[in-house]
């Protein structure tokens, strides 16, 4: 387990390095995506105003507060990322996205994805929004801004992190190896609790 | 009637919403803070270690903990000892709910469940959950608030299983469950369990098992003892905080049961995340509240 610190955007060979079990920090852009975003951008073909190129998306919903014509957060948390696994491939092929960031992880296509175009998922402590928050710096955009609370926010983060490397780009899948462990584990278990 | 001034139970209603979810219960943060210190392996410490300066942040910023704000749900033990007026209790402590929502304001998750039109309230049809019990030999009325969030409602599982499978069969449908559920309900949290009734009744039970403190055993000494070894047992899964592996999996396991049917077996599992919501507070007929968890 290494720790890295690291500004955005990512370089191709900055994500390579990393392997799962890592923990990231890292200073500079993020973009915020939900279902909707991606529905919009994807399967309704809008082009997004913004370059990602390097950059790391987390899924979110950001409650935020419209001051005159800025955006403050009240409170920016992360959902589970398996409803838009079906769009992550394509985010990190043609838009160049780096980093996914959410909870729960992808699956399988998304892991190619990620071994062959350089890319890695960043599981984020669940349920720490309050924190999650507080590392915001600045809301500098909010893209398409219709499909608020779904819209694409652009985040300027300090310290944002501590983020899991859980899908890397050598094909190791955290959350994938834990279950497989649990499952070697549970005869042994079952076994103990007296079931079988 | 009595001159009872029920605006009180709206108000309370609303601050125990917001408590709820700005406030963890002392017993989830020592037994958050309890497994940090555990913890063998530095990956789940340090997220122990975020689970717990978060905690701390929400408390510092009076922000939320979680941005789910839940469904509301609002478990009432009305004191016989006093002539409360049910029908009033509920609809204040809904107004509080969506008081809350507007006045805080947070999110609103409720949602009509087939125009999928979101009222920004909290609240609808058949919404906040009431579960209404009554108490001999007290005279307040004793409202315990659950926020709860989606990503561990999710894994709410129920089986009818039959006599023939024995106890057996429900202690493996608990850990099978927890397992399936793997990082979804944001690990490791309250693994709340019923064990006989109906199947209405089963499914209730499991949500009144993840609303006690954490590690409150059940009275009876049999259960307490299931609940100990189910713990362990999930434990030894390695599943882990937030699914990424680690010696902790769940904070508890409280089971709670019923008489059932003879030819019956049923069994259901409600999961509660590690940031385990409640709040608490006795309205007393001179108008006097007093909150806690
Ligand atoms: S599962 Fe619980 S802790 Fe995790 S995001 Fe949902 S409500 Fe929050």
């Amino acid at each position: 387990m290494a720790n890295y610190f690291l500004k955005t955007p990512f370089s191709e060979e900055e994500v390579r390095q990393l392997k799962v079990g890592d923990i990231v920090h890292f200073d500079g852009t993020l973009f915020g995506i939900r279902d909707l975003t991606q529905i919009y951008m994807v399967d309704q073909n809008h082009e997004p105003p913004v370059s990602l190129e390097g950059m790391p998306c987390i899924h979110t919903s950001p409650s935020l507060k419209k001051v005159g014509d800025r955006w403050e957060p009240i409170c920016v948390g992360t959902t589970t990322s398996v409803r838009m696994d079906r769009y992550s491939p394509l985010l990190i092929e043609k838009y160049g996205v780096r980093a996914i960031i959410g909870k729960a992880g992808l699956y399988e296509d998304s892991l190619k994805a990620m071994e062959k175009f350089g890319a890695v998922y960043l599981a984020i402590v669940g349920g720490a929004a309050a924190l999650e928050t507080r590392q915001i710096e600045e809301v500098e955009a909010v893209y398409w801004e219709h499909l608020h609370p779904e819209a694409l926010y652009q985040f300027r983060v300090k310290d944002f992190g501590p983020l899991t490397v859980a899908m890397d780009t050598h094909g190791n899948h955290l959350y994938f190896d834990v279950k497989a462990r649990a499952k070697q584990r549970l005869p042994e278990i079952y076994k103990k609790l007296g079931v079988v | 009637m009595s001159d009872f001034d029920y605006t009180l139970v709206e108000e309370t209603g609303k601050q125990l919403y917001v408590r709820a979810l700005c406030d963890l219960p002392p017993d989830v943060r020592r037994a958050l803070a309890h497994a940090y210190e555990k913890e063998s392996q530095p990956g789940a410490k340090e997220i122990f270690k975020t689970m717990l300066k978060n905690v701390d942040v929400a408390d510092g910023k009076k922000t939320l903990i979680c941005q789910d704000t839940g469904l509301p749900i609002y478990m009432v033990k009305i004191g016989s000892g006093f002539n409360w007026d049910g029908a009033e209790v509920k609809e204040r402590l809904t107004e509080g709910a969506v008081r809350a929502t507007r006045e805080y304001p947070f999110r609103g998750s409720s949602t009509h469940f087939l125009t999928r039109v979101n009222p920004q309230t909290s609240v609808g049809e058949r919404l906040p959950v009431f579960y209404f019990d009554f108490v001999k030999d007290a005279d307040c009325l004793e409202i315990l608030m659950v926020p709860k969030g989606s990503g561990s409602e999710n894994m709410s599982k129920m089986k009818m299983f039959i006599p023939a499978d024995g106890i057996n069969a429900l202690k493996k449908f608990v850990l099978d469950t927890v397992i399936e559920s793997g990082a979804n309900p944001c690990p490791p949290g309250i693994i709340g369990v019923g064990m006989g009734g109906t199947s209405d009744l089963v499914t209730r039970l499991a949500k009144e098992a993840i609303a006690r403190p954490v590690g409150q055993r059940n009275p009876d000494p049999d259960v307490a003892e299931m609940e100990i070894e189910l713990e362990d047992a999930i434990n030894a899964t390695g599943i882990g905080p937030m699914g990424l592996g680690g010696d902790i999996t769940t904070l508890a396991v409280h089971i709670e049961t019923a008489h059932t049917h003879i030819t019956l077996n049923p069994v259901a599992v409600n999961t509660q995340c590690w940031p385990a919501r409640r709040a608490r507070a006795k309205v007393y007929p001179d108008g006097s509240v007093e909150y806690g968890y």
